[in-house]
């Protein structure tokens, strides 16, 4: 469970437009380690899905580029890989799962040609063994009459079929980590409820580190073991699962816990974080949730706060003394 | 509070598919399927299901946005399904509606003055004079300045966008506000600052809400009424503590365990559901939940359930009881 899979320093992104330089991620550090899911949370906006691009060397490029600091996979330095080594990695050790299932998959093959092609270019299979793996595949994500669906094409297929078409496409070369930006956000619930317990299955079976990105924090409590939660483009506070949502430090992380609508509860009026998310790179001096906050001292104005702790990381001078 | 201020009856909107030779209806879509229910004076009606359930098109066409295909809606004892367009162009001064997308639903080339005085002049309200001061009123009232109203939507948050909305709809002084979706383009801070307001302004103006909605726990928060669609048809419909701490229909139960509960400590005994909602040109014979249902019976496969009333007033779809 420690050994470290994946670790990201110090990275920072930023997209360089006509009105100058946008830092989107601006220097963030976490690690996954073997097995484990980490929940990468957020709101609009603050540098989630540009972290897995950064990883994942899928960046838009120009306008995006990585103006700082290392990702290492294992302990090789990938953030500036080249596309030859970086194309071994993707699939292999390294496979992503988008939102949308529908924009991600080809509309005019069929399911049998994408989930092939993604085990040909990873593989040496006869055409039978790729006949055979695909079907294994999708009977491994609960995909009912596989073999039917192979020759079907995306449009014929639920938006939770899609998905699961997606996540087998993913672990179709048995990757190491997994991304899986916001999977289920196009989901319905009961939908979402399937494939989140697939994905959890597939990490206990497989074994494969998953990174989750997503902004729902119920779905962080249910199924993550630890949390980052980032806010314009930092990482404000990390810890495992049950501190975070049982003792959260940052007034951030504590304002979102308690904004959602409790289920169980019912109150007359829900707590709110004044005002709204800041555009990146706005806010050069002091605390970036400084003007957001509810315990703003004259320090926070003045000095940026690091991320400091050791098992619940937290970036803010209320824990800092 | 007892007075029903909007009663539906039996409303439907089929969807003729049109294929083959000459356009000959080869089948039909039943979007809504029977769907009765009232609303009182001064209370919230929250409608929950998941996507194609029919839900946003029976709030269209209480507005008669949407042309039902059979089925009345009284209004202040009045059948609003009779009038013609111009008395039903003024009917809608009482019934106002607040959209999902932010983004779609304000003219980019309008300024937000504009686009809040513009219902008032359709309706001939006051003088040109009167409506810029009442437009200041609404900024402020929902939160905004009073200066905003010569600026255009593009320089707005997703969150403000949504507040002018809601200043658009009560610019007419309405009764009854029909919100579809109103946050769930937001970000969890902003949506619980909208939520916020929208239940000070029912306070302040005595509205009437009808809350239409995916998002299980937000509809809880808002509405004292909720009615669960499935397919097209109401399923279960009750007081909002009732339904969300007894939840008597198979379906409601599934749906309430599949939501993420954001607490690591609680650990919900999920209802995975089987496969997908089925289509609704195509939907099963008998109760159109029991190919899903964990629940079914021989008579759910052969029999539609009537809408029951249970004692406590609750009413539901279902064989069971």
């Amino acid at each position: 469970m420690n050994d470290t899979l994946l670790k990201v320093s110090g990275l920072r992104t930023s997209f360089f437009t006509d009105d100058g330089e946008i830092p989107a991620v601006n220097g963030i550090d976490f690690t996954v380690h073997e097995g484990e899911i980490l929940g990468l949370v957020g709101e609009s906006g603050c540098g989630k899905s540009v972290t897995s691009l950064s990883i994942m060397g899928l960046l838009p490029s120009p306008p995006g580029k990585i103006v700082g600091g290392h990702i290492f996979y294992k302990d090789e330095d990938i953030s500036h890989a080249k596309e030859s080594r970086m194309r071994q990695l993707r699939g292999n050790d390294i496979a992503m799962i988008f939102q949308e299932p529908m924009t991600s998959l080809n509309p005019v093959f069929t399911i049998g040609d994408q989930l092939k092609e993604a085990i040909r270019l990873h593989s040496h299979l006869s055409k039978k063994e790729l006949e055979e793996r695909s079907i294994e595949l999708l009977k491994q994500v609960g995909l009912p009459r596989a073999k039917e669906l192979l020759k079907e094409y995306p449009h014929e297929l639920s938006g939770g079929m899609r998905q699961r078409v997606m996540i087998a496409m993913a672990m179709s070369c048995n990757p190491k980590v997994l991304i899986a930006d916001e999977p289920t956000t196009a989901l319905d619930v009961t939908i979402q409820a399937q494939i989140l317990d697939l994905m959890v299955k597939l990490n206990k079976e497989t074994h494969t580190a998953i990174i989750m990105i997503t902004h729902d924090l119920g779905v962080v409590a249910q199924m993550c073991h630890r949390v980052a939660v980032m806010y314009s483009g930092k990482i404000v506070e990390e810890g495992t699962v049950k501190e975070i949502f049982n003792r959260p430090q940052h007034p951030y992380t504590k304002g979102l816990i308690e904004s959602i609508p409790d289920l169980h509860d019912k109150k007359d009026s829900l707590y709110t974080i004044k005002g709204s998310v800041p555009k990146p790179g706005s806010i050069t001096r002091g605390c970036l949730f400084a003007p957001r906050c509810e315990f703003v001292m004259d320090k926070c104005l003045e000095q940026t706060p690091e991320l400091l702790g050791e098992e619940h990381k937290s970036r803010c001078f209320l824990h800092q003394g | 509070m007892n007075e029903a201020l909007l009663q539906v009856e039996n409303l439907k909107k089929y969807y003729p598919i049109k294929g083959g030779k000459f356009g000959k209806v080869s089948e039909t879509v039943r979007a809504v399927d029977g769907v009765s229910f009232s609303v009182r004076e001064g209370e919230t009606l929250g409608i929950v299901g998941e996507s194609g359930c029919g839900k946003s098109t029976t709030g269209r066409m209480i507005m008669r946005l949407i042309e039902p295909t059979e089925g009345k809606i009284i209004f202040q004892n009045r059948n609003i399904m009779e009038l013609s367009k111009r008395e039903m162009r003024k009917a809608r001064k009482d019934i106002q509606m607040i959209f999902q997308d932010p983004f779609a639903s304000l003219n980019p080339r309008h300024t937000v003055g504009h686009i809040i005085e513009e219902p008032m002049i359709v309706h001939r309200m006051g003088d040109k004079k009167e409506r810029q001061k009442r437009v200041e009123e609404l900024l402020e009232l929902v939160g905004l300045n009073a200066y905003h109203a010569r600026r255009y939507p593009h320089q707005f948050s997703g969150g403000q966008r949504q507040r002018i909305g809601i200043a658009r709809a009560l610019a007419v002084r309405p009764k009854v506000i029909i919100a579809d979706e109103p946050v769930s383009a937001l970000d969890v801070s902003v949506q619980s600052q909208v939520l916020n307001l929208l239940k000070d302004l029912q306070k302040q103006f005595h509205l009437t809400y009808i809350f239409i909605a995916h998002d299980l726990s937000v509809v809880r928060h808002i509405s004292d009424r909720v009615g669960v669609m499935y397919l097209g048809k109401i399923v279960e419909l009750s007081e909002c503590e009732a339904l969300y701490n007894h939840p008597q229909h198979p379906y409601t139960k599934a749906l309430l365990s599949a939501v993420p509960v954001p607490d690591p400590d609680v650990k919900t005994d999920r209802i995975i559901l089987q496969g997908d909602v089925p289509s609704p040109a195509h939907p099963p014979a008998g109760c159109a939940f029991h190919d899903r249902c964990p629940a079914a019976m021989d008579i759910c496969s052969k029999e539609m359930p009537m809408l029951k009333t249970l004692e406590d007033g609750r009413k539901i779809s279902c064989h069971l009881y």
